[in-house]
């Protein structure tokens, strides 16, 4: 299999939905003449020309909504949000529009939207460019949430997003754009909600997605050094959520340790933890601890920024009180 | 007496000031490549080379109790605004000393000193906060203003018209000015915008709307000291557009291939800083010698605040978690 990065993977997977589906177009700031502003519509433009490669205005608000008025009239709209920090401005749209429009018109209508966008801190962008917003965006019913790791479940889920007939936010990272991995050649979807099991093991679950799934696998091989075997499991998404293939991992392992880049407060990993703690309790032989980014607005300061996001020491740190039971 | 004098009638003191401001403004921006790459400083970095009539223009034309607030392009603005560079430049070295104690970086430079009130980095993000000093400042009957800078991109957001709307509402004590540097990011302002001419956007808000050369620091500040009056005298908002160019890319990792090789020519012909320079010859105002050491003084006070920012020191690990709150 070819060894490309994810940011060709979801090139790929946007190029191909585009060939297959005449209704599929993709708008956002920056998207054609520029290629992006991370460069993941590169070459889009050329190929498919202005009418299904659009740059927008800066107008989060107004693209995303016109995206969702596009969908609800047979079009299969891909809105670029250039970061997820910029998506707050959309907000409103996605949870006034986007996902409550097909409950609120009582199924008569659906919204076929993927809305796109990187997240994710760790390059001293500071409070206003690191936002991770999964958990908000998990938060609101109708609306899918996907979140792959590697390069393969970035195009094998941003193809199933596409195809989706709910709308979807697909939560790119930032950090991992550059990153390579294995890419099965061809047309191949990956379902949403189906968590993936990235390293087996025992003794305890590591529970993640994104850039943590990375986070997580180091601390896991420094782990099996002190004799301590986690398995990895990737959500690659909240919503479906992969509620079985967690109570599975927990109910092997006795014991689970939630890691993500939202704010600890709110963030996915109580949700997680809730719901094993309702549905295994027996299972569990400790309390579900969570590793998450500091409750406080991302400081610029490089010292201070590592400090604030989650690394392979707190994981492992983690791992080892929750082992203590 | 609020008033700053008509741009004819500045003194060879007050021009000198001018030009001293916009050379600072270069020196200081030129400095940081380098030291970006030598990674002194992180995250992104917006160089305001190319602008600096603009924000020396309006600062100028205000005063130090008048307040001024824009977006991440900003270290060119607190500079103009009066704070020293061994701040700002301790900001981008995330040091303690820093203007924002090295928790904001480049795009979130603050001082309430001299009231610069922050650079933002959702566009668009801030323009309802200067309509909410200048309702402040009416509030509490006092005869300031503010003057909210911000870019063309910022124009095609709804937040723009919102904040244009309220302004006019509440007859706010704001000056709008719009740097237009003609693109946001790789977008030029035809692309983006139905109406080229942004001055034009007020219109519908019955707010002034003031086309300005961006490059002419005399006619800026002219066209924000009138501004100022009206706001002053209780007569509401005014929307300036001020046509200006960035010489570098949209932020320091931007190669900036969309603009072409004789545009950047033509504007860098238009350079404020030696074409002020030269005018303030050939006026007979000054000689070329107090702008040479004017030159050479502001290289060396760049290369202090270089000094200073290199051996501040680093926020210590307890400041992650001060100023959350007010109260602990
Ligand atoms: C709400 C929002 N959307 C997108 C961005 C990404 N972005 C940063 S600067 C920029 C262009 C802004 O252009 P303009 O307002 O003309 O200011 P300039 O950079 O030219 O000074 C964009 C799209 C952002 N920071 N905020
Ligand atoms: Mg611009």
């Amino acid at each position: 299999m070819p060894l490309i990065t994810c940011r060709d993977a979801i090139n790929q997977a946007l190029q191909e939905e585009m060939e297959r589906d005449p209704n599929v177009f993709i708008l956002g700031e920056d998207v054609a003449l520029y290629e992006g502003s991370f460069k993941v519509t590169k070459g889009l433009l050329a190929k498919f020309g202005e009418k299904r490669v659009i740059d927008t205005p800066i107008a989060e608000a107004g693209f995303t909504g016109l995206g969702c008025g596009a969908a609800m009239v047979g079009l299969r709209p891909i809105v670029e949000l250039m970061t997820v920090n910029f998506g707050i401005v959309a907000l409103d749209q996605i949870m006034n529009n986007v996902a409550v429009i097909r409950y609120m018109f009582g199924g008569r209508v659906k919204v076929p939207l993927t809305i796109r966008s990187p997240g994710g801190a760790g390059n001293q962008l500071g409070a206003q460019h690191s936002h991770s917003i999964e958990a908000m965006l998990m938060h609101c019913p109708g609306l899918r949430v996907v979140v792959p790791s590697v390069p393969a479940d970035a195009k094998g889920l941003l193809k199933s997003a596409i195809r989706s007939d709910d709308p979807v936010f697909f939560v790119e990272h930032e950090g991992l754009y550059g990153v390579k991995g294995e890419v099965p050649e061809g047309d191949y979807t990956i379902p949403l909600g189906v968590a993936d099991v990235k390293r087996p093991g025992k003794d305890v679950t590591l529970i993640c997605l994104s850039k943590m799934v990375y986070v997580c696998l180091e601390a896991a091989e420094k782990l099996a050094e002190e004799g301590i075997n986690a398995e990895v499991l990737d959500l690659r998404g909240l919503n479906p959520l992969d509620l079985p293939a967690i109570l599975d991992s927990v109910t092997k392992t006795g014991r689970a340790v939630t890691v993500e880049e939202c704010w600890l407060t709110g963030g996915w990993g109580g949700e997680i933890a809730a719901l094993i703690m309702e549905h295994a309790f027996a299972a569990l032989a400790a309390p579900v601890l969570r590793v998450a980014s500091a409750d406080v607005p991302m400081p610029y300061n490089k010292a201070l920024e590592d400090a604030a996001i989650p690394d392979v020491a707190r994981v492992m740190a983690r791992v080892r009180e929750v082992m203590r039971y | 007496m609020k008033e700053r004098k008509e741009a004819s009638q500045l003194q060879s003191t007050e021009l000198l000031a001018m030009y001293r401001d916009m050379v600072r403004i270069r020196e200081f921006e030129e400095a940081c490549p380098a030291l970006y790459s030598q990674r002194k400083m992180g995250g992104f970095l917006h160089l305001y080379s190319g602008q600096e009539a603009v924000g020396v223009g309006v600062a100028r034309a205000i005063h130090q109790e008048d307040y001024m607030i824009g977006a991440y392009r900003e270290h060119g603005l607190i500079l103009a605004k009066g704070t020293p560079p061994g701040p700002v430049m301790a900001e981008l070295f995330g040091k303690a000393t820093g203007v924002s104690r090295g928790k904001g970086g480049s795009m979130h430079m603050f001082d309430p000193e001299v009231r610069f009130m922050g650079g933002y980095g959702i566009v668009g993000g801030h323009l309802p906060l200067a309509v909410g000093m200048g309702f402040a400042i009416q509030y509490q009957e006092k005869d300031e203003v503010v003057v909210c800078l911000f870019g063309d991109g910022a124009t095609n957001q709804g937040v723009f018209h919102e904040a244009m709307n309220m302004a006019a509402l509440y007859r706010v004590p704001v000056v709008f000015v719009c740097e237009n540097n003609m693109y946001g990011i790789g977008t030029a302002v035809g692309r983006a915008s139905a109406v080229e001419q942004l001055y034009k956007k007020s219109c519908a808000y019955e707010t002034p709307g003031v086309k300005v050369d961006g490059m002419d620091v005399l006619k800026v500040y002219e066209a924000v000291r009138q501004a100022a009056t009206r706001a002053r005298a209780g007569e509401g908002p005014t929307y300036i557009e001020a046509l200006t160019y960035r010489f570098r890319g949209h932020s320091i990792s931007d190669p900036g291939t969309y603009r072409s090789e004789q545009e950047k020519k033509l504007w860098k012909e238009r350079d404020p800083i030696p074409n002020f320079g030269r005018w303030l010859v050939s006026e007979g105002k000054v000689k070329d010698t107090d702008l040479k050491t004017i030159d050479a003084e502001e290289k060396e006070l760049i290369a202090e605040a270089i000094r200073f920012a290199e051996e501040s020191p680093d926020p210590g690990p307890e400041d992650l978690w001060t100023d959350v709150y007010v109260a602990s």
